[in-house]
């Protein structure tokens, strides 16, 4: 019997650190460990004493690339403990931040660290020496997003603007206006991404996922929703905690999620496209029409073209805020004055997939427990069986070709290892 | 005599990746520098990496594993210039409150099996480990400043990165001032310049991702900052945050409560 053993020791072009290890004993995969060793940093354990108002700085910190994500679950989840509620312009103000988010960080995902798998470089400024108009465009692209997160929260990593009950200051009608023009550029740009993303050649391969998202009444999810499955799941976010467990393995710093009774599950654009494709706003409905992307994407290397889609979106959206915008009379809902002790939860949408955020708060408004999980810890454990299913059936490779296939299957799921532990080092082992 | 670009690698240890992807948020400026260096060893945007010495390191996360007191020694013997970036690499970062606290507690309230974590009881900035050329700060780091460090160290020369206070930087960018006028607690007057005083740009005090300026008036801040009717563990918790290991903000702190009183 042939024993193959495959190391990655770092999996590079994700945020974080992480590795691989498979074992494959003859023509079997016998053990697959997605392991992360981006080191704990114990975040739910410091914010035990402090404030509830210091939750959306403090949990920021957990990730540079998506921050509004855990500012917005963070507020949210406040909110809900204090009995508060966020409406009108602040509710679409807070959506308008996290567009600048989504616009932002797929961009970057396509761009600079999925693009070059699809296109055989190592990286986006080798990319960029022979496809330079690409690589401009997605910068520009990126760049726009960094813009609206800037108006919005003074800075795209650790926005300062956002606090519970909505913002520090709200923005003038003229502040908006500004970043009207390059919003529209944007939207060009967008639209441009899906055409060039659907135009790459992908792997056929098809995988039996249960998508898990957020699903809103009147629009694509983001802030608020319902926990639905195309298995059936439909919760109110509230009850999270009663139908989905993180379990932690041996080989990682990271917990992992499962849906209790029926294993992995796979959260993230796949899961919100094929869950709420029918509330796309039009020229995002009418560009993944145009370049014929189904309503349910089972291929986890096409989750490009529905990342450009959810860039179509929040820009058009963004456009669609600005254009209707009114400033409000308070820049944030006066948080009460008196408190009792309380318990709140809250999901929001990440541009990686559902953040959630549980806080138990004592009678001053001081967090006395925390629980947050985070996208890339739900899709760990899919993740792996992506992979499994892919040395599976590639056991003809060679060491170095099967490795950089495994690779580049992580990356589908631009899986965020900071996150995670609130990264990849690939291991093939074939014995 | 070889001509090579220089060689700049960018070392991750615990961190957001926040200060990583600054480089990467230098969209205008990205492929201007990959033109001028060889980005030698980036492993968040190439799965390339081309072997060491590297004449200039850039170094995000703080130092809280037994693996990486060794790796952050290999890093430096394979760098000619070492800078670090960010609040992590250089004040240990807001994980350093486990320094305060009890590290295996910490890993029982976080994970289900915390005999699986392998962790120092300490999160401590690179400089304690290996001598530092240059420390750039904030939480995340300021791209301009990334930009200047990196310009700086590619031409031999020192970093123009001033020490003053937000104050300096809040006054040049025509802020009303929300400590005086609005009567905000806000920490600009004894954290460093940098982030271009946007917390007072929209109407919130300064709460110091930058860390102490140069020479911060501690006593006086205190006391204002208690004239403005902040209590003491709120003024604690404010210090102890994103640079709690930076030397005045972990005096302060520790000024700010009474020993009994200390969380």
């Amino acid at each position: 019997m042939i024993e193959r053993t495959i190391h990655v020791d770092y999996i590079a072009r994700v945020e974080g650190e992480g590795a691989l290890k498979v074992r494959i004993r003859g023509d079997t995969v016998e053990d697959l460990e997605l392991k992360i060793w981006e080191p704990p940093r114990f975040f739910e354990a410091f914010l035990r004493g402090r404030s509830y108002r210091e939750a959306p700085d403090i949990t920021a910190r957990i990730c540079g690339i998506c921050p509004v994500a855990y500012q917005m679950s963070a507020c949210h989840a406040m909110e809900h403990a204090l009995g508060m509620r966020v409406h009108g312009e602040l509710r679409t103000l807070r959506r308008l931040l996290y567009c600048g988010e989504w616009i932002e960080s797929h961009a970057l995902h396509i761009y600079l660290l999925h693009a070059p798998d699809f296109l055989g470089y190592p990286d986006a400024l080798r990319l960029a020496k022979e496809h330079p108009e690409a690589v401009k465009k997605g910068l520009e692209l990126k760049k726009i997003g960094n813009e609206l997160m800037q108006v919005l929260g003074g800075r795209e990593i650790h926005p300062v603007n956002v606090r519970v009950g909505g913002f520090y200051r709200v923005p003038t009608v003229n502040e908006l206006a500004a970043i009207r023009p390059a919003l529209e550029r944007a939207m060009g740009l967008a639209e441009e991404t899906v055409r060039f993303a659907s135009g790459l050649s992908f792997p056929n391969i098809e995988e039996d996922y249960e998508f898990v998202s957020l699903r809103h009444e009147h629009e694509y999810p983001m802030n608020e929703g319902e926990v639905v499955s195309n298995r059936g799941v439909k919760i109110p976010m509230s009850e999270f905690e009663d139908v989905f467990e993180e379990t932690h393995a041996p080989y990682s710093n990271a917990l992992q999620s499962v849906h209790k009774g029926a294993g992995s599950y796979l959260v993230g654009p796949l899961a919100r496209y094929a869950l709420n494709h029918d509330k796309l706003l039009p020229r995002a409905r009418s560009i993944a029409r145009e370049v014929g992307l189904e309503d349910v994407v089972r291929n986890p290397y096409r989750s490009v073209i529905v990342r450009g889609v959810e860039i179509v979106q929040a820009v058009e959206e963004s456009l669609k805020i600005i254009d209707a915008y009114r400033p409000p009379d308070e820049p944030y809902v006066e948080p009460p004055a008196s408190f009792h002790a309380s318990t709140g939860a809250a999901i929001t949408e990440a541009p990686r997939g559902m953040l959630y955020h549980r806080y138990r708060l004592n009678e001053e408004g001081l967090i006395q427990e925390a629980k947050i999980v985070a996208p890339t810890s739900q899709n760990q454990k899919r993740i792996e069986d992506d992979v499994r299913h892919l040395v599976s059936a590639s056991l003809s490779l060679d060491d170095t070709a099967l490795t950089d296939a495994c690779e580049k299957a992580i990356r589908n799921h631009d899986p965020c290892i900071s996150c995670a532990t609130h990264f990849l080092k690939l291991d093939i082992e074939r014995t | 005599m070889p001509v090579h670009k220089p060689r700049v690698a960018v070392w991750k240890f615990a961190s957001c990746d926040g200060c990583q992807l600054t480089m990467l948020d230098c969209e205008d400026a990205l492929l201007a520098i990959a033109d001028k260096v060889e980005i030698a060893n980036f492993r968040e945007a190439s799965s390339a990496v081309v072997e060491g010495p590297y004449d200039l390191s850039l170094v995000e996360g703080s130092v809280t594993t037994p693996e990486d007191v060794r790796r952050v020694k290999e890093v430096r013997a394979e760098s000619r210039v070492l800078v670090t970036i960010g609040a992590c690499a250089t004040a240990g970062g807001i994980q350093a409150l486990r320094n305060f606290a009890d590290v295996d507690e910490y890993r029982r309230l976080v994970y289900a099996q915390p005999q699986y974590i392998e962790t120092l009881a300490t999160s401590t900035p690179i400089a304690d480990h290996v001598p530092v050329d240059f420390e750039l700060r904030g939480c995340p780091i300021s791209k301009a400043q990334l930009l200047e460090v990196i310009s700086a160290y590619l031409t031999n020369r020192a970093p123009n990165v001033p020490n003053e206070s937000v104050c300096i930087e809040c006054k040049r960018r025509g802020n009303v001032c929300v400590l005086v006028a609005h009567g905000t607690p806000c920490l600009g007057p004894v954290t460093q310049a940098g982030c271009g005083a946007i917390c007072p740009a929209f109407h919130r005090g300064c709460y110091g991702c930058f860390g102490p300026q140069g020479s911060p008036n501690v006593p006086s801040m205190l006391k204002e900052l208690g004239e403005l009717g902040m209590a003491p563990l709120p003024m604690y918790r404010v210090f102890r945050t994103f640079n709690a290991m930076a030397p005045a903000f972990r005096s302060a702190a520790d000024s700010a409560v009474s020993e009994e009183d200390a969380p």
